[in-house]
């Protein structure tokens, strides 16, 4: 069993690193999950018009850029939209 | 010049008052002249923690109404000849006091002391108002969980906002062989996290509960949490303290189990 431990799961110690960092960001942008999901369908419905994406599968993050400190001064939008097929 | 520290954590539970009961003992055994001050209002604890429960004839709000002067709510603790006690009511609550009340009492108090610590309540409600007010420095106390860390993060955030000079980080009860067994956040994790100066690292010690309930402060003594915050005095004092190796092996053993792990 501990072997198994070893081998396929992550450490509780990374399991509570990688929430928080995604948990933080949220907390400080200052903005609440059903925004990100609005903002989400929005973009979807903007991109849609051009190309055929998978909305299922979309995903957006409020990240903060290269600068330093945890001072939020330029946070950046990261959308991340798979495209199914781009149309003519 | 009279240093005013807040000692703040959002979360409650995680070691506010020991670290005020110890740092402010600490720092007066080294010479200083230390008033703690209980800000937390209906629900005091730093008396108990230090001992000096059964000496309290005024306190916080009786100073704020005008019913007694601010050197009459002082208790007097007799280990340490320059350090004073200024304890909270119990039977009031948080709104009993205002946040320029609080900065006209530090005002005076500066004076005639070096080091000024608030013990700040849980929350981030007027009792955490009063308590940074008049501060100008603060100690954020966590332990290596994500609710503590999360709520430690809003607190600096806040205290950014009210444009702290200083902010220290001190990670309180740290148990160094789950950080070994890759199940709990090391030091390292934590700091990338909140990414503030670290001050310190308590380890997880039986001997702070043990101090606890005999009211006697460990700093100092010969256990590892008494070293920890006599290390954390020192450094508040701008002196620098190579951290304890808590952590010593962990990198070696977090190289040869990372191998396996699959991040």
């Amino acid at each position: 069993m501990i072997i198994s431990r070893f081998f396929y799961r992550k450490s509780s110690r990374q399991v509570a690193k990688d929430r928080l960092k995604i948990l933080l960001i949220s907390d400080r942008a200052n903005c609440s999950p059903e925004m990100m999901e609005m903002i989400k369908t929005d973009i979807a419905k903007v991109i849609s018009k051009y190309m055929k994406i998978d909305t299922q599968s979309m995903e957006i993050q409020i990240t903060k850029t290269g600068s330093k400190g945890r001072n939020m001064k330029n946070p950046a939008l990261y959308a991340n939209i798979p495209i199914l097929d781009i149309k003519q | 010049m009279s240093e005013v520290i807040v000692v703040t954590s959002g979360k409650g539970g995680v070691g506010k008052t020991t670290t005020s009961a110890n740092v402010g003992t600490g720092l007066a055994a080294m010479g200083k002249k230390v008033v703690l001050i209980d800000t937390d209002i209906g629900l005091r604890n730093l008396d108990v923690v230090m001992g000096l429960e059964n000496r309290i004839v005024y306190n916080l709000v009786d100073v704020v109404d005008g019913n007694c002067r601010v050197k009459q709510a002082l208790i007097k603790d007799k280990r340490h000849p320059s350090l004073y006690l200024l304890p909270s009511a119990q039977t009031k609550d948080k709104t009993a006091v205002h946040e320029e009340q609080m900065i006209k009492i530090i005002e005076y108090l500066k004076q005639s002391f070096d080091y000024i610590i608030l013990d700040c309540p849980a929350g981030i409600e007027q009792g955490f108002k009063n308590a940074i007010a008049g501060a100008d420095r603060a100690l954020v106390v966590t332990t290596p969980e994500v609710s503590a860390i999360r709520d430690a993060d809003r607190i600096i955030g806040l205290l950014e906002a009210n444009e702290f000079s200083k902010i220290d980080l001190i990670i309180n009860r740290l148990r160094v062989d789950m950080v070994r067994r890759g199940d709990m956040m090391s030091s390292a994790d934590v700091i990338d996290i909140l990414s503030i100066p670290l001050i310190g690292i308590v380890p997880d010690d039986e001997n702070v509960v043990i101090a606890t309930n005999q009211g006697e402060p460990l700093v100092g003594n010969n256990t590892l949490a008494g070293k920890a915050y006599q290390n954390i005095c020192c450094r508040v004092l701008g002196e620098e303290v190579p951290f304890m190796e808590f952590e010593k092996g962990i990198s070696f053993w977090t190289r040869v189990t990372g191998i396996f792990h699959k991040n």
